[in-house]
């Protein structure tokens, strides 16, 4: 397909739009797109959200105050850094870009509260032996691959013991 | 858990193709999705390999023991060429994030798992570390959303989840948090579009917190009167609201569609039939197709099928079809690489073939 624009290069970009209720798709060559303002590889990688929450944090707070929030101290991922990718890098990012987060998630969700199932983590008891488990299956492993049968034969019963307690 | 291997499973993934859920003459398939993170871990845009590997390592461990999927299958995504990870993208299995390729290299321990009795899976470091889905055939959401939750719960049970207690679930992206939960159906609106009502319908969608995208999620075009319906907030609602919500618009979406067919059929009679059987026909002997121009012969078709204008073929038929006619697919059952003209005249080739058999099996059927 020929851009719509110039006619002379294949149509890369295609933009759909709708204005009075009619809906238009327009197709152009990456350079008319450019021309026009809309870019292809970044229209693709970042999302809209990133647009919407770049002019959110500007709203939400000037550019000083920005500078002072984070970066996370887990993740290290800056108020920039959100912005730009409208990603989070860490479960912890939601602690220290909170206030950020508590307005833009209004936005997005016109609510800030999770009404859904709770989630229950596992007990500390399951989470426990779930870590034994998986460290008697490593040695197991490894005492199959080192073929010593007498000690995989050991390990195998204390498997089966914690397995059935779980069963219990 | 058994290694994938394509070659030894061809129809890997197909089910939802069979076209025998409810409305499948309209819809063609039904998703569910639930995004989780683990806790202890960054989320994978920060996350490094080692811990992408434990992430991986930890999931598949607590699959193996809780017995989840142990009928299934892992597909770790880097062991597969880029050929193989294009056509389970093609069959909608996996996401463009879970095969990116920044370096040309795919990411690593990425993986999905997929049950091979139930329609239920999960994909492993994609944008969120999990992401629970299912994907039926026809419009199914309150079954495909139970088979999603109930892998939820027992993985839930045993995964520490990354969970706020007023934010709900933690993801990447602050627009799926809380819920996690997206669910989209595939829908055909040939009689909507034809009938210029399809822009009244859409913006009725937008308006009601749904929002609508190609056949292939985020950021595709519209092909073949194809659209994904799904929910577009995830937070504030439980997830049966979010799920019933977007059964009941789909629901009059697809009474509006069945509407506009009746008033296509009734005044344009000639006009539809003219327009199916030239479809047909153009499948049945075209030696070069488009993929673009393969689905809107196709949508005339499945259109044709639905009115009962066209005796055959079957609504899998066409589904098979809509996967196998894509351009991995094409390679694959070539074995070579295909230039864009080649492609298009495998595509004319598979199509004909496929319609040809349909052909015979209906007229075997009927002596």
């Amino acid at each position: 397909m020929l851009c719509d624009h110039c006619g002379q290069n294949e149509a890369e970009v295609h933009l759909t739009q709708i204005v009075d209720n009619e809906m238009t798709t327009v197709h152009l060559c990456p350079a008319c797109a450019a021309e026009k303002g809309l870019n292809a590889g970044t229209a693709a990688k970042n999302l809209p959200l990133s647009d919407f929450l770049a002019q959110m944090g500007k709203a939400a707070l000037g550019e000083e105050e920005a500078t002072l929030i984070g970066p996370c101290s887990y993740c290290h991922t800056t108020v920039d850094d959100f912005r730009r990718t409208g990603r989070l890098g860490c479960p912890h990012c939601y602690s220290v870009f909170e206030t950020q987060l508590r307005a833009i998630l209004r936005r997005i969700h016109g609510s800030t509260s999770h009404m859904g199932k709770v989630y229950v983590p596992p007990t500390s008891e399951t989470a426990e032996r779930s870590a034994r488990l998986a460290g008697l299956r490593r040695k197991l492993q490894r005492a199959v691959e080192a073929e010593d049968f007498e000690s995989a034969a050991v390990i195998r019963d204390q498997i089966r013991e914690i397995e059935a307690a779980i069963d219990r | 858990m058994k290694l994938f291997d394509l070659r030894s499973m061809p129809d890997f993934g197909l089910n939802w193709l069979e076209g025998s859920g409810p409305d499948s003459d309209i819809v063609l398939s039904t998703r569910v999705r639930l995004a989780r993170n683990l806790q202890g871990y960054p989320f994978s845009v920060r996350a490094k390999a080692a811990d992408r590997a434990a992430v991986l390592a930890t999931v598949r461990e607590v699959l193996e023991r809780s017995g989840q999927l142990t009928d299934g299958v892992i597909v770790e995504i880097d062991r597969l060429g880029p050929r193989e990870q294009q056509m389970l993208l093609e069959r909608h299995l996996v996401s463009r994030e879970l095969v990116r390729r920044d370096s040309g290299e795919a990411p690593s321990s990425s993986a999905l798992v997929a049950s091979m009795q139930k329609p239920v899976g999960l994909m492993i470091n994609e944008e969120d570390h999990l992401r629970l889905q299912s994907l039926t055939s026809g419009f199914s959401l309150r079954h495909t959303w139970q088979l999603v939750d109930s892998l939820d719960e027992d993985l839930g049970n045993e995964l520490p989840y990354a969970f706020h207690h007023e934010f709900g679930h933690l993801t990447s992206c602050p627009t799926n948090c809380g819920t996690g939960l997206r669910a989209s159906v595939l829908i055909h609106l040939p009689g909507l579009v034809l009938t210029k009502e399809i822009h009244k319908v859409l913006q009725g969608i937008t308006q009601v917190g749904l929002t609508f995208r190609g056949l292939y999620g985020e950021g595709s075009e519209v092909v073949g009167n194809l659209f994904q319906v799904s929910n577009q907030t995830t937070l504030g609602k439980s997830e049966e609201d979010l799920v019933d919500h977007l059964h009941k618009i789909v629901g009059q979406v697809i009474e509006y569609e069945r509407q506009a067919r009746a008033v296509l059929l009734r005044d344009a009679t000639n006009v539809i039939e003219d327009k199916v059987w030239r479809a047909y026909g153009l499948l049945r002997h075209a030696r070069s197709l488009a993929f673009d121009e393969m689905m809107n012969l196709l949508s005339g078709v499945r259109l044709g099928l639905s009115l009962k204008l066209l005796p055959a073929p079957s609504v899998y038929v066409l589904n098979r079809i809509m996967i196998y006619a894509q351009n991995a697919h094409l390679e694959e059952a070539s074995a070579g690489t295909l230039s864009s003209s080649e492609l298009d005249i495998q595509r004319a080739f598979h199509v004909r073939q496929a319609l040809a058999e349909a052909d015979s099996s209906a007229a075997s059927r009927a002596d």
